[in-house]
């Protein structure tokens, strides 16, 4: 009974204090989206983790039993009670939670995984304050995106439910194909003034006619 | 713009990659057996190959791994992509020996 009074009053106090890295941009996303066509948002506060384990490895199942499993190649992502694990390398994933699965929200993501990785080979840490999730939807976000990102985004090549590592206008990012025309992109935090000026100004076209 | 093609991750650009310098110079067997140029030169002094050479690259903005690539310094041509730790593939690429660099017979 007093710990859950002590989590209420500490999920009010920090959702209150915290600030989102891209929350001064919500008026220029807003006007800059075009119901239908492309559209732009910040998902602010999402829980992540970074982890560093062998996959093969004994603490490796442990850890994936607590993500739902640990994708084995790039471009994979292993989604389960929306919890998704990102591939970014041979032995490094980002698993990407919602807001409440943080511990000071009441959740127990990083602890349990933590508590799953054990004193096994490897490493678990948070990462949620370092990015922040822009979410670009819409049948033009592809057009969007392929101004400032070199990879192959046609649907037959990049399929839904595909995360990569790249640079989108110079930025490192991941880029997260979470729907058929839904892309997440997540640039860290000091990059996403620059990054979400950047996809505004990339979708400023199709606000105007086409020209025939 | 090279076009890298990285062991993890497939064909990638060139910024997303790192060069890490001439692969395959070997740590000295006993490093307090070197006098202060054969020390200098296993630090400093590297091939400056005309053609194919072998080198060190790390796909720095994907998955972060290292990896060998046997590149042409002439046309840029790369001619084979193989892990850490790997001969280089063929005899193109001579392996450098630290305890006689290149410039020591001069």
């Amino acid at each position: 009974m007093v710990e859950t009074a002590a989590a209420t009053a500490n999920t009010n106090g920090v959702r209150e204090a915290r600030r989102s890295p891209a929350a001064h941009l919500a008026g220029i996303f807003e006007a800059a989206s075009l119901e239908g066509i492309v559209e732009i948002r910040e998902i602010p506060f999402q829980t992540m983790a970074g982890i560093r384990v062998r996959r093969d490895s004994d603490e490796g199942r442990r850890v994936a039993s607590v993500t739902g499993g640990l994708p084995a190649a790039c471009g994979e992502v292993v989604e389960r009670d929306g919890v998704a694990t990102l591939w970014l390398g041979p032995a490094e994933f980002l698993v990407v939670a919602p807001e409440n699965a943080h511990e000071s929200l009441g959740g127990d993501l990083v602890p349990a995984l933590v508590e799953a990785l054990g004193d096994g080979q490897g490493q678990v840490v948070d990462l949620s304050a370092n990015r922040t999730v822009f979410e670009l939807s819409g049948v033009r976000a592809r057009d969007v995106l392929e101004k400032g990102c070199s990879l192959d985004l046609h649907p037959r090549v990049l399929k839904a439910g595909t995360a990569l590592s790249t640079e989108i206008g110079h930025i490192p990012v991941i880029l997260w194909k979470s729907g058929e025309d839904t892309f997440k992109v997540l640039p860290r935090a000091s990059f996403t003034d620059f990054l979400g000026r950047w996809l505004v100004d990339g979708m400023r076209e199709f606000a105007s006619p086409e020209v025939p | 713009m090279l076009l890298i093609s990285c062991p993890n991750c497939g064909p990638r650009d060139e910024t997303e990659f790192h060069y890490g310098g001439q692969a395959h110079v070997a740590y000295p067997e006993d490093p307090y057996a070197l006098n202060d140029r054969e020390w200098a030169e296993y630090l400093f002094y590297r091939d400056n190959t005309k053609g194919a050479y072998a080198e060190r690259w790390v796909h720095s903005t994907g998955c972060r791994q290292w990896f060998n690539m046997l590149r042409d310094t002439v046309t840029y041509e790369i001619q084979a992509i193989y892990p850490m730790g790997a001969t280089a593939p063929g005899s193109a690429a001579p392996t450098t020996n630290a305890q006689a660099p290149e410039g020591a017979s001069k």
